[in-house]
Order: structure tokens, then C-alpha cells, then sequence
């Protein structure tokens, strides 16, 4: 499904060298040396090597690694803050490294706001001065920035707050500042490098929340940095792993965890609880068998003695689930001479979405021992999860 | 074997006096311009009488810094009157303001242009180095053919050795505004005016003022100089004491220059702390 979305950042071959002489520095990545060889020999440090990925329109791509991965390098190489050495960044049809000094500045306007990790609030600006400063630089009339400013800070609710100064208020407060900085300015696209890094651990929640609640509200294309792997599996819809300047493995949360590229990225998930990422649909099972609606009692009682089950689901002509059949019930339609078995059906059971955490289903299971049904959005049953699968899934990712 | 005497003062002066004669024209104008602004300044400080002008600064230390430094200042200013200096601190004062003011005005583009552009920076530097270190009392020797003796090569000597420490406190002001603000206001597609205006020069202020602080306080020790060329003024007092060797008029001369000197420091500084 990720690929019919419209993309709406293009990155192709990007790479940054420091130094002076960024062509020597290429020339021996592309020999296949690597960074720490490139600046042995040259002095050049390859800060980025080749990197290629797309930002779909409204979704929330984290771009996650260690100090010194490049990550914040990259973020600033996306509006320019740092000029690129060779690739392509497109946004709109707009190459950012080859724009001009003016076109840049109406690229910058337009399309992104940027959320920094030590807030960068103008200390000599109000609140509400701050929040306006984007549509300030835009030239936007006085009255028509102070009320959007002022919708910005209600929404990161900091109402009230207009008047005082950044150095009045708390870390979390400030940070609420620079979100309404950049969400006041509308850009298109929202840069967080690392926006709740320097926040205390429960305020960094309430955020990572939040932010979370204004992505679903408003669908803005984001792009957020950090170096903190929960993070970025808590908030990220997908998340490009970095290392040493290069793409280590692109994918959702649960791609990175069930099929990590590499050792690297083995190790670096070790730490990370997992059953709180694992979803329903990693540990479901297709259904063996399903008795449809239409079917009489004896069809239905025949496949679950052909499967070994006491009870199956039952779907109507669209896979639609309509409910459990118990071995009992079934007796039970014979025994009245039923034609049908849509009479007997039992809705005591339950279903979860795909994205269901599994450690919820743990809570299920102590209630009653049928599979969890697991259906989508259309009401389809998917498939099923059985306990042990969980604790199935559970202990091979704690073995990884 | 003899070596050679390089010959860089004889080409100094040769510059110096192609300078005179060449530009007469500019220097003789900026002479009686100079020249009409002091006088202005001078008569309209001694037309107001001694008390009024006492209360009017000593309302405007009441204002900018507190009671305590009106009550001091007010103090001050009344011995320097009870002395009998005080057309001299006039003429000091006004001295000090204008050549603050011109080389305020020369400090802060190059201030500015030296803390934007590297190059610049590299050349400015070594220029103020030289400009700082060289002993005062040789500026006064070119600045009497250019504007003859007097209060306007007073003033230019003046200029010249005050004005390295605004510059430099511009620049580094300019310079210490943190990365990630430059960075921020970049990021929203500020335009290098706009950076300068709204993030730069308002966050560099406190030490623009510092700078400013310095440069009155080189001007005036400056001015107190300048009566070697003919400046009046404080200087001239000091100067008189020397050459009838009277230390009693050469102190009361010097306590008057010190007294001046604290109120106009107090009073720049509580500038710069409300502009904070």
C-alpha cells in the first residue's frame, strides 16, 4: 500500500562530504573504502554516502542512528541549512541542492518549518513573537499572524502564555513553543531534529503523544530525528535506520523488529521492549478453515472433526466475520433439525485489529481460550491468534 | 658593512603631506563642519546655566540608573561648578560626544560587515591591532596638517583611537548569537536583512553596548590628550598645571576628568542593562 502514496520528498544518491576536497572523497568511497579509510587519506570526513529515500505525503518517517550516524546532517541537508555535496533532493518538482539563492528562501518558506532540539527560541521574542516569526519573515499582515500564532499556541496549549519570554519558561514549555513556531508557519513539511531529546523522560511521552494526536489531525508530513530507538518506534509510521552516513534498513516499526536488516540493527533493537511493538498481525495465523453461513450444521461439525477444533468461525460470502460456531451449538442444530447454522452463532469472542500491541492480547487470552479473531478495518476476518503463537513470537524476539 | 636605513618614515610623511595637499579640499570641509557642530553643542550645554543642565542629568541618571547615581552624579557635577571647571568639562563633554558619535557611526557597519564576511574579518582584525597599540599621542601628529590645531584634530585623533573597541565588541556580538538560532531563523527562510535585524543585532545589543561603553572611555581619556594640540577643554586645564607646575589646579583639573568619566560609565551601562 506504501507505494500508491504520493511521495511527496524524493531523495536519490545523496552524499556530504567536510572538507575541501569532496571529490577525492568520493572517488575513494567508490573504490569501496570506507569513512574512517577516507579520512585517513584525505582529511575528508564523508559525512553522508548515497542516500536514497522517499517522505510520502503525511506520514510521520523517522530517521533514526547513533551520534555521529549523519542523521543530523541529513535533516539539515533537506531545507539546505547545509549544502549537499552530490544527489538529489525533490521536493514538488523542485531539485533543492541546484536552486538559486532566492528560490531557495521561497523553497524554505513554502515547504518546511523546522522544530530544533535545544527549542532555539528567540530569547529577546515573547511567546507570541516567536510563534509569529515564520510569518513575520513571510511578510504576512500583523493582524493576520498575531491570530494564527495564537491558534498554534492553543494548540500546543500554551494560551495564556503569549506575553511571557522563552527564558520563563520550562524545558517541555519552550519545546511547545517551537512547535507552535513551526506549526503556525504551515509549511509542508514539519523538520523535528531530535525535538524531544533534551525534554525530561514523562514529559518526552506527553510530547511524543501529542505530536502523534496533531499527525493524525492534520496529516502533516513529517520528518523527525532522533537517536533513541523507542522513540522512533513509538511516534515513526516508518523509520530509515542510519550508520556511519548510510541507509542501514528502511520500514515500518514492526519490519525493522521482525526482520532487522543486519547484526546492526539486531543489536540495536535488543534493547527495546518487544512486546510492546509487536502487533497482532506478526504472531496471526491464517485460518484453516472457516464454515460459511449458508452451510448446515452437520458441513460445519464435519470440517472442525476434520481440523480438530471445538469451534470455528463463521463468514458470510465477502469474508465478513459473522461469528464463532461451537461444537455444542452444532449439536445442538442437528438435533433441532436446523437448516442453517446463522441461528447458533455466539458473538463470545474476540476481535482485534491487525495493529493490536500483542502484550493486550496476553489479557485476552486469560479470559477465555478461543483465538483471538483478528479482522481489518472492513470487518474481514484476517486470521486468527492462538497463545501459544504469542509466546511463540515473543521468545524468538527475545532470543534475536 | 653598512645596512641601509629603510626608509618608512620619509615615505609616511611623503604620504602623509600628498594626503594634505591633494585632499586640502575634504579635510578643510570636514574641518569647519566638525568645527560648527562643536561650537553648537558648546554654546547651546553653556547657554542652559550651570543648575539647569546639573538637574537635567542628574534627572536623566534618576531615570536610567536610580536615585543613587543622581544623587552621586548631581554631587559630582556641583564640586566641578564650585572649582570652576565647568566650561572646560563643557568643552570635554562635548568633545567626548562627538567624536563617540562619529566613531559609533564608522563602528557599527564595520562592526556588522566584519562579523558577516570572513575576509573582511581577517583584514579588519589586524588593522584594529594596529590601531589600538599604536601610542595615542602619534595620531595627533598627521591630524594637525590635515585640520590644524585644535579641537577638530582632537576629534579625529579621538576617533581613530576609540573606535577599535566598538567594532570589535560589534563584531563579537555579533558572532557569539548561537548557531542554532542563526540556524532557526534560516530555516524559515530569512533573508540576510531580516536575519540581521530580527535575530542578530537585537541579540548582540548588550554587548554593542559594552563597546560603546569602551569607546567613551578611550574618548575620553583621548580628549584630556588632545590639549597638546590645542583642544580646550579639561585637557587644557591639566596641560597649564604641568607647564606652571601647580599640582593643585593640575588635580582639581584631574578629579573633574574622573568624575566625568564615572557618570558617563554609569550611565552607559545602565543602558546597556535595560536594553537587556
Amino acid at each position: 500500500m506504501d507505494e500508491q502514496r504520493p511521495v511527496k520528498i524524493k531523495v536519490r544518491g545523496l552524499s556530504k562530504v567536510f572538507g575541501k576536497q569532496p571529490k577525492k572523497a568520493l572517488a575513494l568511497r567508490d573504490q569501496g573504502l570506507n569513512r574512517s579509510d577516507i579520512l585517513e587519506k584525505t582529511g575528508q570526513t564523508l559525512g553522508l554516502s548515497n542516500i536514497s529515500f522517499d517522505v510520502y505525503e503525511g506520514e510521520l518517517l523517522v530517521i533514526m542512528g547513533l551520534s555521529g550516524s549523519g542523521k543530523s546532517t541529513l535533516i539539515r541537508c533537506l531545507n539546505r541549512l547545509i549544502d549537499t555535496t552530490e544527489g538529489e533532493i525533490i521536493i514538488d518538482g523542485e531539485n533543492i541542492p541546484t536552486l538559486g539563492e532566492k528560490a531557495l528562501l521561497a523553497c524554505r518558506r513554502r515547504h518546511f518549518s523546522m522544530v530544533f532540539q535545544n527549542f532555539a527560541l528567540f530569547p529577546h521574542r515573547t511567546v507570541q513573537e516567536n510563534a509569529e516569526f515564520g510569518l513575520e519573515i513571510r511578510g504576512i499582515a500583523k493582524t493576520e499572524r498575531k491570530q494564527i500564532a495564537h491558534t498554534a499556541l492553543k494548540q500546543v496549549g500554551l494560551e495564556g502564555w503569549e506575553d511571557a519570554y522563552p527564558n520563563q519558561l520550562s524545558g517541555g514549555m519552550q519545546q511547545r513553543v517551537g512547535l507552535a513556531r513551526a506549526l503556525a508557519n504551515d509549511a509542508s513539511v514539519l523538520l523535528m531534529d531530535e525535538a524531544f531529546s533534551a525534554l525530561d523522560p514523562l514529559i518526552r511521552k506527553d510530547m511524543q503523544q501529542e505530536l502523534l494526536q496533531l499527525q493524525t489531525r492534520m496529516q502533516k508530513t513529517t520528518v523527525f530525528i532522533t537517536h533513541d530507538l523507542d522513540e522512533a518506534l513509538n511516534i515513526g509510521d516508518r523509520i530509515v535506520l542510519l550508520k556511519d552516513g548510510e541507509v542501514v534498513q528502511i520500514g515500518t516499526p514492526e519490519e525493522i523488529l521482525t526482520q532487522p536488516a543486519d547484526d546492526y540493527v539486531r543489536r540495536f533493537i535488543e534493547s527495546v521492549d518487544r512486546s510492546r511493538v509487536l502487533t497482532a498481525a506478526s504472531a496471526m495465523r491464517p485460518l484453516r478453515t472457516t464454515a460459511r453461513d449458508s452451510d448446515g450444521p452437520r458441513t460445519a461439525l464435519h470440517r472442525m472433526r476434520d481440523h480438530a477444533l471445538d469451534s470455528i468461525y463463521v463468514t458470510d460470502r465477502d469474508r465478513q466475520l459473522l461469528g464463532l460456531l461451537e461444537a455444542e451449538a452444532a449439536n445442538t442444530a442437528i438435533q433441532e433439525g436446523a437448516e442453517s447454522i446463522s441461528g447458533y452463532l455466539t458473538q463470545d469472542f474476540r476481535k482485534v485489529p491487525p495493529d493490536e500491541p500483542l502484550h493486550h492480547l496476553f489479557a485476552m487470552f486469560s479470559e477465555k481460550s478461543f483465538p483471538i479473531a483478528v479482522i481489518d478495518e472492513q470487518h474481514r476476518l484476517q486470521g486468527v491468534v492462538v497463545k501459544g503463537a504469542v509466546l511463540d513470537e515473543l521468545a524468538k524476539a527475545g532470543e534475536q | 658593512m653598512e645596512i641601509p636605513h629603510l626608509p618608512l618614515g620619509s615615505w609616511i610623511e611623503t604620504g602623509l603631506n600628498w594626503l594634505t595637499s591633494e585632499y586640502s579640499v575634504v579635510t578643510r570641509g570636514i574641518s569647519r563642519f566638525t568645527q560648527t557642530g562643536i561650537n553648537s553643542l558648546n554654546d547651546g550645554l553653556m547657554w542652559l546655566p550651570e543648575w539647569a543642565l546639573l538637574a537635567l542629568i542628574a534627572l536623566l541618571c534618576w531615570k536610567l540608573a536610580g536615585p543613587r547615581l543622581a544623587i552621586g552624579g548631581a554631587a559630582g557635577l556641583a564640586l566641578i561648578w564650585n572649582m570652576g571647571l565647568w566650561n572646560p568639562m563643557i568643552e570635554t563633554l562635548t568633545l567626548v560626544v562627538i567624536a563617540t558619535l562619529v566613531a559609533i557611526i564608522i563602528a557599527l557597519p564595520v562592526g556588522i560587515a566584519a562579523a558577516l564576511s570572513e575576509r573582511l574579518y581577517r583584514v579588519i582584525m589586524p588593522v584594529l591591532d594596529f590601531m589600538q597599540t599604536m601610542p595615542a599621542f602619534v595620531y595627533l601628529i598627521p591630524a594637525i596638517p590635515f585640520f590644524g590645531i585644535g579641537s577638530v584634530s582632537a576629534i579625529f585623533a579621538t576617533v581613530i583611537f576609540s573606535m577599535p573597541p566598538a567594532i570589535r565588541f560589534t563584531t563579537l556580538g555579533i558572532r557569539q548569537v548561537p548557531i542554532e538560532l542563526i540556524e532557526a531563523a534560516d530555516s524559515y527562510g530569512a533573508t540576510r536583512s531580516q536575519k540581521l535585524f530580527k535575530v542578530q543585532l537585537p541579540l548582540s545589543l548588550p554587548t554593542v553596548m559594552a563597546g560603546i561603553n569602551q569607546t567613551i572611555m578611550l574618548a575620553l581619556s583621548m580628549v584630556v590628550i588632545a590639549a597638546m594640540i590645542g583642544a580646550d577643554g579639561l585637557g587644557s586645564e591639566v596641560w597649564r598645571a604641568i607647564q606652571r607646575l601647580r599640582p593643585g589646579d593640575g588635580f582639581e583639573a584631574g578629579i573633574a576628568v574622573v568624575i566625568l568619566a564615572m557618570l558617563l560609565d554609569r550611565l552607559t551601562q545602565s543602558f546597556r542593562r535595560t536594553s537587556k
